[in-house]
């Protein structure tokens, strides 16, 4: 379990609002469930509003409450129970690190340090020109590429260092660069190529139904 | 070795076409019509016949689960809910099959949906899926345009199906977690009974099933129950897509039999251990929750459920971790129990303190900081930990610690002996 607050109140915006980009995300998440059982798409309007915005801030989750007709304090142990939601600003580019063990045993800690030394010792907090923070998370869920951080939508994968640094670099000059694996995998086949699904004769006909 | 043309899951790697068309030519989305023409009663005999067993870790009957569904819709709608909040350490099956191979998913949920009289299905994605997500979202757009699914569709039984967005919490996973997570409330695990075939999300019968369970269906049904049961040995059938990580020199997921040898799979898929099989020390060969085995056990044994039982570990998802003889096994469980500490919903109390304690000691026994009772300790605050808590995360939360002093106590010992041989030296 982790504790977590909102950020202090100096930090809090005024207020807050979708914009019409988020308005129209946040339409197609409601109908997705019945009638009266909106509360549902709670984590989705968080998660829009984070992309909008950066973090989850008090007036956000106020305004999430009033969409779904939901108590404020329902939002906000939502918000503060899931730790995918940022809770004070981070930097533009947000580094989540994946330390767990199939990513450690393959070394993320050199990815880690390689944050602390480019970006800022601490985690969570934001590098003087608010481009780039990082933190530590649990389990991503791409353990054959190893190791992996994630920045906003997309998964870098099969890092190390060397190219942990590159990325930081690139970010810092504010370009994207392309996401998935840095070692030239499509997406979780060996390294060396696919040692499976290699016969010619599954892609040319209609397996034969029994 | 099975062969490429008995493998489910023909695009796993993302490397042919993924939209309808490409799925069709790869057999999927083919006599779907004929499939939905039998009883529900018998597809849910040909999916308890195929053997096949849930692959989201339990390992409970897919079919017999199914039929734990009312036979008949009264007041309520029923609902079939699709765990893809894939966050087991060493786990990344479903990730692929949403992103490449995503058709195998939604055409079984259109025919397990058929199967429990249900026209909704929803899956439940972890929220670091984002692209994963955008990928099943695409395919099931297409799928409706198409008419594949949706009301009035060509297959004749109406269908929705919807991607949910979790927030990547590892209890989320545990499917009354990922009820009350669905319902826009904290992931905090439900009381059972009511089970969810009863009382599901709003309350309503629901089935929740993991995404390779619901994927292969449609190929089972296509080739026959028999097929399927063809591979693996009897109570342990099918094919599954293994992740192996860790220290091998090519690290993948692929698609194999069941109870094919744990060496066989890693030396033929994964490249084999880094610096050979004798640098090899240990296997966790399901996931974080399943104890580890060491070397001598791994060079014989096969991955299947009640093999790795046998060896009181678990096949769980099939994400075999591997560890070469550099591996500081302490830190690396002591790092797995740090996970559990954060991950636990702090619902109930023994998971809660418990977890946290235990990653303290592992902390302690790490550097070797602690006393050779404190071992003990560990073991015995562990089991008042299992079977304490509403759910298996607290069972689970363990299970590693205890996989290292079954097989690795002298390791510890050895470490507490050193550390007061420094101190005794300093003083």
């Amino acid at each position: 379990m982790s504790v977590r607050r909102l950020a202090p109140p100096e930090l809090q915006p005024a207020s807050f609002a979708f914009n019409a980009e988020s308005e129209a995300r946040v339409a197609k998440e409601i109908v997705k469930y019945p009638p009266g059982r909106q509360a549902s798409a709670v984590i989705s309007l968080l998660w829009i509003g984070q992309e909008q915005e950066g973090w989850v801030s008090h007036p956000m989750i106020e305004v999430v409450g009033k969409r779904l007709d939901m108590a404020f304090i329902r939002v906000l142990e939502v918000a503060t129970f899931y730790t995918m939601f940022n809770l004070v600003p981070v930097g533009k580019f947000h580094l989540q690190v994946c330390t767990t063990p199939p990513c450690t045993l393959r070394n993320s800690d050199a990815v880690m340090e390689a944050c602390k030394k480019h970006i800022g010792p601490s985690q969570m907090t934001p590098s003087a020109d608010g481009m780039l923070s990082w933190t530590e998370v649990e389990c991503l869920g791409a353990c054959t590429n190893a190791p992996v951080f994630q920045v906003g939508r997309d998964f870098y994968e099969d890092l190390d260092a060397e190219t942990t640094v590159k990325l930081i670099e690139a970010f810092r000059r504010g370009e994207k660069p392309k996401p998935g694996s840095q070692i030239g995998r499509v997406s979780s086949e060996a390294v060396t190529g696919p040692n499976t699904l290699t016969d010619p004769a599954i892609y040319s006909k209609k397996p034969e139904t029994a | 070795m099975l062969a490429d043309k008995d493998r489910i899951f023909t695009n796993i790697y993302g490397l042919q076409d993924k939209s309808v068309a490409g799925a069709k030519s790869r057999g999927l989305w083919d006599g779907t019509k004929k499939i939905l023409e039998m009883t529900p009663e018998a597809i849910c005999e040909v999916v308890k016949k195929s053997g096949l067993r849930g692959r989201g870790g339990a390992g409970f009957a897919t079919g017999l689960k199914w039929t734990f569904m009312p036979k008949e819709v009264k007041d309520r709608p029923h609902y079939l809910v699709v765990n893809a909040d894939e966050s087991e350490p060493g786990t990344c099956k479903d990730r692929e099959i949403m992103r490449n191979d995503p058709h195998h998913l939604i055409e079984g949920c259109l025919i397990a949906c058929y199967a429990m009289r249900a026209h909704t299905a929803y899956i439940y994605v972890r929220g670091e899926f984002v692209r994963e997500r955008e990928a099943l979202q695409a395919a099931i757009d297409e799928c409706y345009e198409k008419k594949l699914i949706g009301k009035d569709n060509v297959h004749g039984w109406d269908f929705d199906c919807f991607v949910h967005h979790g927030a990547g919490a590892y209890i989320c996973g545990e499917e009354t977690a990922l009820l009350e997570s669905f319902e826009g409330k904290k992931g905090m695990p439900r009381m059972k009974p009511p089970f969810p075939a009863n009382m599901g999300i709003y309350g309503c019968p629901t089935t929740v099933n993991n995404v390779e369970s619901i994927a292969v269906v449609p190929t089972i049904m296509r080739r026959g129950p028999e097929w399927f049961a063809s591979f693996g040995r009897p109570n342990n059938t099918g094919t599954k897509l293994f992740q192996i990580s860790g220290h091998v020199n090519t690290p993948c997921v692929v698609e194999e039999s069941l109870s094919i040898p744990m060496k066989e799979l890693i030396e033929k898929y994964a490249g084999g251990v880094r610096g050979g099989w004798d640098n090899l020390l240990a296997v966790i060969p399901g996931g974080a929750s399943c104890p580890m085995i060491p070397k001598s056990v791994c060079d014989e044994v096969l991955m299947d459920f009640d093999s790795l039982k046998a060896v009181n570990s678990s096949l769980g998802t099939a994400a075999v971790i591997v560890m070469d003889k550099s591996t500081d096994l302490v830190k690396t469980i002591a790092r797995y129990a740090y996970f559990y500490k954060h991950e636990s919903c702090g619902q109930c109390t023994p998971c809660r303190e418990g977890t946290g304690w235990m990653w303290r000691v592992m902390k302690r026994l790490e550097t070797g900081d602690a006393r050779v009772e404190e071992i003990d300790q560990l073991w015995d605050v562990g089991k008042q930990c299992e079977g304490h808590t509403i759910c298996g995360l607290g069972d689970a939360a363990p299970w590693p610690i205890q996989g290292l002093i079954r097989h690795f106590r002298p390791e510890l010992e050895r470490r507490i002996a050193e550390r007061q041989s420094q101190k005794v030296a300093a003083e």
